[in-house]
């Protein structure tokens, strides 16, 4: 049972009017499995993970969590996508950790990580602080706790962000270029907290432009060009030792 | 310096009670009315409803606040319903003042980033949990400057109402000039008397302010 995926993805495909971004995507995460989706920007990465859970809507294709359908119904043969009403519960299973952060300024911190486990989770308000507390500590924000995200730098704010998701207790964790906003020294603090998450065997999906990053961490790495899976394999194979002429030109270009 | 205290200020201070009373009701069915405008306009996205909206908020915008006192006072009466002044100028500046902070909140929650959607969507809120836990604090918190600037002039227009009887501070005012012709007596005082009103309420917005918007 262990080898049943927890997210696999078919066919996906995302068109904005004329421009399509996603030509037909395909793959699978298992259990624990960590995979980061490099390539250039424009080539699709953020778009694949925005689509999973739904925050961009697929032109075509199936997302399936645990086996499960996201965000479309079927009823009496026609399919339709979910309402944001219904897709609520499948994305709650889903951690998203965004490039702008995107905290509650209005919330403190604890109350930032606490909220969704109080309103969506519906635990009792010891219960969620309680879990706040915990996904707190595994960021190294437990000090901060009542400080309002105004207050903290760049990467106090992602590693809260990456708190919030942690507090959804989810299947899958979503990272979508958790570093690109920080400032170059903020970055390493980042990437640890979320290098110690991997260490726990959560399973991942990390869109990063942080090459030696996805090859420390990750089992298998993918490369999107223009909407298309142009190379994946295991991250040190892949980046090491590329076979396709773009992706050996790509990774030369980052490398330098 | 008798007139002054024994007829001018027990007038003009019953005046400023009315005045009072005018703002408070009116400023709460404006703040009642608008907000729910704005998220019926904002969120609800069915088109009849957003184009009767817009309807609303430009016919009572676009039109002095003394014609719709006039329409609501006279013009009600004229087809039998007779208001009294106090609630024709309480619906009438209500109704305007409706149109106003729609609009307020409105620019409250487009200024929202969308960021702060996508977010409360991840975790896995609904619509509504977005909008109450989530959009509704910032965009109210992003409207206060404008809400407060509104408050305050809302205060001073209840001036108007004294053109459908309405006794408040300037109806009182102009009525004992027309007997004593005491002008510069009653008018300077009823100028006191609206400052009185004004600072603190001036004072009380800022400290709203301060509080709660800060954090956006």
């Amino acid at each position: 049972m262990d080898d049943q995926p927890i997210l696999s993805v078919r066919g996906l495909h995302k068109s904005y009017g004329e421009l399509e971004v996603l030509k037909g995507i395909e793959f699978e995460v298992k259990p624990g499995e960590k995979i980061a989706l490099i390539g250039p920007s424009g080539s699709g990465k953020s778009t694949c993970l925005r689509c999973i859970n739904f925050l961009e809507t697929p032109t075509l294709g199936e997302i399936r969590l645990d086996g499960d359908l996201v965000g479309i119904k079927k009823h009496r043969g026609a399919s339709r996508n979910m309402s944001n009403k219904d897709l609520a519960p499948q994305r709650a299973q889903m951690g998203m950790v965004f490039q702008g952060f995107n905290l509650w300024p209005h919330l403190t911190v604890r109350e930032n990580v606490a909220i969704a486990a109080r309103k969506v989770q519906g635990l009792s308000r010891e219960e969620a602080h309680a879990l706040a507390e915990d996904a707190l500590a595994k960021v190294h924000m437990s000090n901060k706790a009542d400080a309002w995200p105004e207050q903290l730098s760049g990467g106090q704010q992602q590693r809260v962000g990456i708190a919030r998701a942690l507090a959804q207790r989810p299947k899958l964790m979503l990272f979508d270029e958790p570093t690109s906003a920080l400032d170059p020294e903020l970055v390493n603090e980042v990437l640890n907290v979320i290098q110690e998450l991997a260490a726990e065997g959560r399973t991942m999906l990390l869109v990063t432009h942080e090459i030696s990053f996805a090859r420390n961490v990750a089992d298998r790495v993918m490369f999107l060009h223009s909407g298309i899976i142009e190379e994946q394999g295991p991250a040190r194979d892949l980046i090491d030792n590329p076979q396709r002429d773009f992706t050996k030109n790509f990774l030369r270009q980052v490398s330098q | 310096m008798a007139f002054l205290f024994e007829t001018v200020l027990p007038s003009l201070l019953t005046g400023a009670l009315v005045t009072i009373t005018v703002t408070i009701a009116s400023l709460a069915l404006a703040l009642a009315l608008g907000f729910g405008l704005a998220l019926l306009r904002q969120f609800l996205g069915f088109r009849v409803l957003s184009i009767l909206i817009d309807i609303y908020t430009e016919y009572f915008r676009n039109i002095p606040a003394l014609t719709h006192l006039f329409i609501i006072y006279f013009g009600l009466a004229a087809v039998g319903l007779r208001l009294s002044s106090l609630t024709a100028a309480i619906i009438g500046l209500g109704l305007v003042g409706a149109a106003i902070t729609c609009e307020i909140f409105r620019s409250g929650f487009i200024a929202v980033k969308i960021g702060q959607t996508e977010a409360a969507r991840a975790v896995g809120m609904t619509p509504m949990q977005t909008i109450w836990l989530i959009l509704a604090p910032q965009a109210i918190r992003i409207s206060l400057p404008p809400l407060g600037n509104y408050a305050l002039q809302l205060m001073k227009d209840t001036s108007i109402v004294s053109a459908i009887a309405a006794p408040e501070i300037m109806f009182n005012a102009r009525s004992m000039v027309t007997s004593s012709f005491q002008t510069t007596l009653i008018y300077t005082t009823a100028a006191m008397i609206y400052l009185l009103i004004s600072l603190p309420m001036v004072h009380a917005i800022s400290r709203l302010e301060a509080r709660f918007g800060r954090r956006n």
